[in-house]
C-alpha cells in the first residue's frame, strides 16, 4: 500500500523538479503501479495542472505530454495514421479502457518498465523524451539511464517521417502483461526492432546482416527473426522460460516482416 | 488533512480528506455504495466511475486529483441505466451481481462514445471488466438486445 503525508498539484515545471530532488518525493503519473508498491512516501507529486495533457503537433512532429493518457494514444487518429495502427495496436490490449483512461505516457515510459508495450513501440519509432533538467534525448539513451532518476519527464516527441511500423505482442491471456513485444519499423531502407518483455526493458536491433536489404520473402523474413531472436538476451520468469521467449520471438519477428510488407 | 471539492452526481460536495485516500474509499464514504472494492490492483474494473464523462478506476485516482471534477457512479446514473439492465436480467446475466455497477457505468460510457457497436467493439471496450460468474456470453446477449429494441423504436 502507497501511504504519503503530503498531497501537491505543482503550479510549474519548476516546483515539480524541486520538490523531486528529495528522495522522500515521488511523482506521480497515473499512479496505478505505484500504487502497488508498499511504500510511505513524504509528498506525492502531481503534474495534472501543468496542462501536459495534450498532444501537439506541428510539420515534423508530435508533441505527446507525458499526462496523455494511454487511451488518447489509441484513439488519436493522427498518431495512428503516422504509425499505420501499430500505436493503438500496442496499448489495446492493457488491462481495459478505464486502465488506459488512466495510465499516463510518461509513467509508461519514466518507468521504463520491462513488460512496457509504449516504451517498445516508442523506441521503434525512433522517439524522444524531453526531460526537463536534462533535455532531449533519444528513448534508445534514456531507456539505458539508471532507474533512480531525479527529473521532469515533460514529453514525449515522435517525428513525422515516412517510417512504416507494425507491433506485435504476446500474451498469455487477454489483458495480462505481455509475454514479448515486437515493434519493427523500416525508414529509407533501414530496419530497426524492438524486442521488449524479454522480460528485461525494450531493447533495439538493427539488420547488421543485411538480410532484409534485397528483398523481402518468407526465407529472408525467417533469416532475420532468427538473427534478432540469436543476438537478444531473455531472461525466464512466472510468465514464460528464456527459451520458450527466444522461440516467440522468432515467430513475431518474422511476422512483423511480413506484415510490414502490407502496410 | 485536506479539503476538496468536487461535483459528485450533480452535487457539489466539499470535504476534509486524508491526502492518500483513493477516490473509492471517498465516494462510498459519500454513501455511493454501487462502486465496489474489488481486485484493488486495477484489473477488474468492479470500481468504475465517470469522470467528467470519462471511465476510471476508482481504486487508482486520488479523492484529491478528483478535485475540481465531475465524478459520476451508478447512484447518479439511474436514470441513463434503467431501460439497459432490464435487459442484463432478462439475459440472466448479472448471476452474483458484484460485478454489475462497473459493468453498466463502462457500457454507460462505451455507449455515449459509440451508439452502435459490433459485438467486437462491445468486447474490446469491456475487457477491463472482470466477471467470474457468466462467462460474459449473457452480458453481450443483453447488451446486443438492448441496441437491437432501441433500433427498432426509432
Amino acid at each position: 500500500m502507497l501511504s504519503f503525508n503530503q498531497y501537491v498539484r505543482a503550479q510549474s515545471l519548476e516546483e515539480a523538479y524541486a520538490l523531486c530532488q528529495k528522495k522522500a518525493n515521488v511523482v506521480l503519473g497515473g499512479m496505478l503501479w505505484l500504487k502497488m508498491q508498499n511504500r510511505t512516501v513524504g509528498a506525492v507529486i502531481d503534474l495534472c495542472d501543468l496542462g501536459l495533457d495534450q498532444i501537439e503537433e506541428s510539420e515534423s512532429e508530435y508533441r505527446i505530454g507525458a499526462m496523455v493518457s494511454l487511451r488518447r494514444l489509441e484513439t488519436h487518429a493522427g498518431l495512428n495514421a503516422l504509425t499505420q495502427g501499430a500505436m493503438a495496436e500496442s496499448v489495446k490490449n492493457i488491462v481495459g479502457v478505464q486502465f488506459r483512461n488512466v495510465a499516463t505516457v510518461g509513467g509508461s515510459i519514466f518507468g521504463r518498465f520491462g513488460f512496457s508495450d509504449v516504451l517498445t513501440l516508442f523506441m521503434a519509432l525512433d522517439a524522444k523524451v524531453e526531460l526537463y533538467h536534462a533535455g532531449i534525448m533519444g528513448v534508445k539513451e534514456f531507456a539505458q539511464l539508471p532507474h533512480q532518476i531525479r527529473d521532469i519527464l515533460v514529453r514525449v516527441i515522435v517525428p513525422k517521417t515516412e517510417r512504416k511500423t507494425v507491433y506485435l505482442s504476446m500474451r498469455n491471456t487477454a489483458t495480462d502483461f505481455p509475454v514479448l513485444t515486437c515493434a519493427l519499423s523500416v525508414l529509407g531502407g533501414r530496419y530497426s526492432c524492438v524486442i521488449g518483455a524479454r522480460p528485461m526493458k525494450a531493447a533495439l536491433y538493427e539488420d547488421e546482416k543485411g538480410l532484409l536489404a534485397e528483398e523481402i520473402t518468407p526465407i529472408t523474413a525467417a533469416a532475420f527473426a532468427e538473427d534478432v531472436a540469436s543476438r537478444a538476451d531473455f531472461d525466464s520468469n512466472i510468465r514464460g522460460s528464456a527459451g520458450y521467449r527466444r522461440t516467440i520471438c522468432e515467430v513475431l519477428v518474422r511476422r512483423s516482416v511480413l506484415a510490414l510488407q502490407e502496410v | 488533512m485536506m479539503e476538496i471539492k468536487m461535483t459528485l452526481n450533480q452535487k457539489t460536495i466539499t470535504a476534509a480528506i486524508e491526502p492518500d485516500m483513493l477516490l473509492i474509499d471517498f465516494v462510498r464514504s459519500q454513501g455511493c455504495l454501487s462502486v465496489k472494492r474489488g481486485c484493488e490492483t486495477a484489473n477488474c474494473g468492479l470500481c468504475t466511475v465517470l469522470m467528467d464523462g470519462v471511465p476510471v478506476l476508482s481504486c487508482s485516482v486520488l479523492a484529491a486529483r478528483a478535485a475540481g471534477h465531475r465524478i459520476d457512479t451508478l447512484e447518479g446514473l439511474q436514470e441513463e441505466a434503467e431501460e439497459f439492465v432490464g435487459f442484463i436480467a432478462d439475459q440472466g446475466a448479472e448471476q452474483c451481481g458484484f460485478c454489475n455497477p462497473g459493468f453498466v457505468m463502462n457500457t454507460i460510457a462505451l455507449l455515449r462514445e459509440n451508439a452502435e457497436p459490433s459485438d467486437d467493439e462491445i468486447r474490446a471496450y469491456l475487457a477491463g471488466n472482470l466477471c467470474r460468474c457468466s462467462g460474459y456470453e449473457g452480458q453481450l446477449r443483453g447488451i446486443r438486445a438492448y441496441l437491437d429494441w432501441k433500433k427498432e423504436a426509432k
